[in-house]
């Protein structure tokens, strides 16, 4: 459709605005259960925290430079997911794309960190397998991982549509509610480094 | 967050001034247990005292969550999701940690 493009986003059918207002809650709903999720796997990590059955200790395995550097790559995401969203509540689809293929890369780049992690402690035996301490570990990080991994998608997913569609009100409230779990994970990340990493490498 | 459910934030400022505070935040504890300058219990005291306000920081200033234009339900379903991980995680952890001690005495 040659038509889609910027102005679309002004275009509201009634019942519309309703409808993306009922989907941003029922998406806040699942986040907040979600964020109940990874307060258990904390939990249990807590808990398995010194049952090293003789195995690796967090501080033969953690790096605190490479805990930094994803950090960092993380918060720099969220803020410049931010800036896509304001370039789409100006309906500039030239700087949205911009904004969320930097997004991306700077998600991939996260990724890149935590899966070459993940690879070097299986390498050197400190796989899931080896303790109670490493299966949480793995959980936990892991699962936030795979969260990234699917936010990731969603990029992709929501460049194809911003690329077809347009900035249409429906690509709108998807990109707003991708907006929602791409900062909810950076919080899940703020709690990760704050009681996987720093006091592991204390 | 207002109730719209639609990218509305017009200005970059409230991200890059959150994302100044949360550098700070983050560079504290992180530069903390690298210099290693306070006994461990003060680090960890620290540390969870700078989460919990990097954690404030993105709510507000990364979701736009505030007392005025965030919906109140959603502020009753944040507020519900933080009473229950408090009751499960520090239910718990108190259950875990009891049993531990009771194993060893």
């Amino acid at each position: 459709m040659s038509m889609a493009g910027a102005a679309d986003a002004t275009l509201v059918r009634p019942g519309e605005a309703a409808e993306t207002e009922e989907k941003a809650f029922g998406f806040w709903i699942y986040l907040m259960s979600d964020a109940i999720i990874f307060a258990l796997l904390f939990m249990t990590y807590l808990v398995m925290f010194g049952n090293t059955a003789g195995g690796p200790e967090a501080k033969d395995v953690f790096s605190l430079e490479r805990a930094a550097a994803e950090t960092f790559l993380l918060l720099v995401s969220s803020t410049t997911f931010g800036m896509a969203s304001i370039a789409a509540a100006r309906a500039d689809r030239e700087r949205v794309v911009m904004w969320l293929v930097v997004t991306a890369a700077l998600g991939l780049g996260f990724l890149f960190l935590e899966f070459d992690e993940f690879r070097g402690m299986i390498a050197e035996g400190a796989g899931p397998q080896r303790s109670g301490f490493l299966s949480a570990f793995f959980t936990l990080v892991g699962t936030h991982g795979l969260h990234v991994s699917i936010g990731l998608l969603w990029i992709f997913v929501m460049l194809g549509q911003i690329w077809m569609k347009g900035l249409t009100l429906p690509v709108l409230s998807r990109l707003y509610r991708l907006g929602l779990f791409w900062h909810f994970l950076d919080i899940i990340w703020v709690a990760i480094f704050s009681i996987v990493y720093l006091p592991g490498l204390l | 967050m207002d109730a719209s459910g639609l990218p509305n934030e017009r200005s970059a400022a409230p991200y890059l001034f959150g994302l100044a505070l949360a550098l700070i935040l983050t560079a504290v504890p992180f530069g903390l247990v690298y210099f290693g300058g306070l006994e461990p219990t003060t680090t960890l005291i620290v540390i969870a005292f700078f989460a919990v306000a990097q954690i404030l920081v993105h709510l507000r200033f990364f979701l736009h969550i505030d007392f005025h234009s965030t919906p109140t339900e959603n502020l009753v379903v944040m507020a519900f999701a933080i009473v229950l991980m408090c009751i499960m995680v520090g239910g718990s952890l108190w259950i875990m940690f009891d049993l531990d001690w009771r194993m060893m005495v």
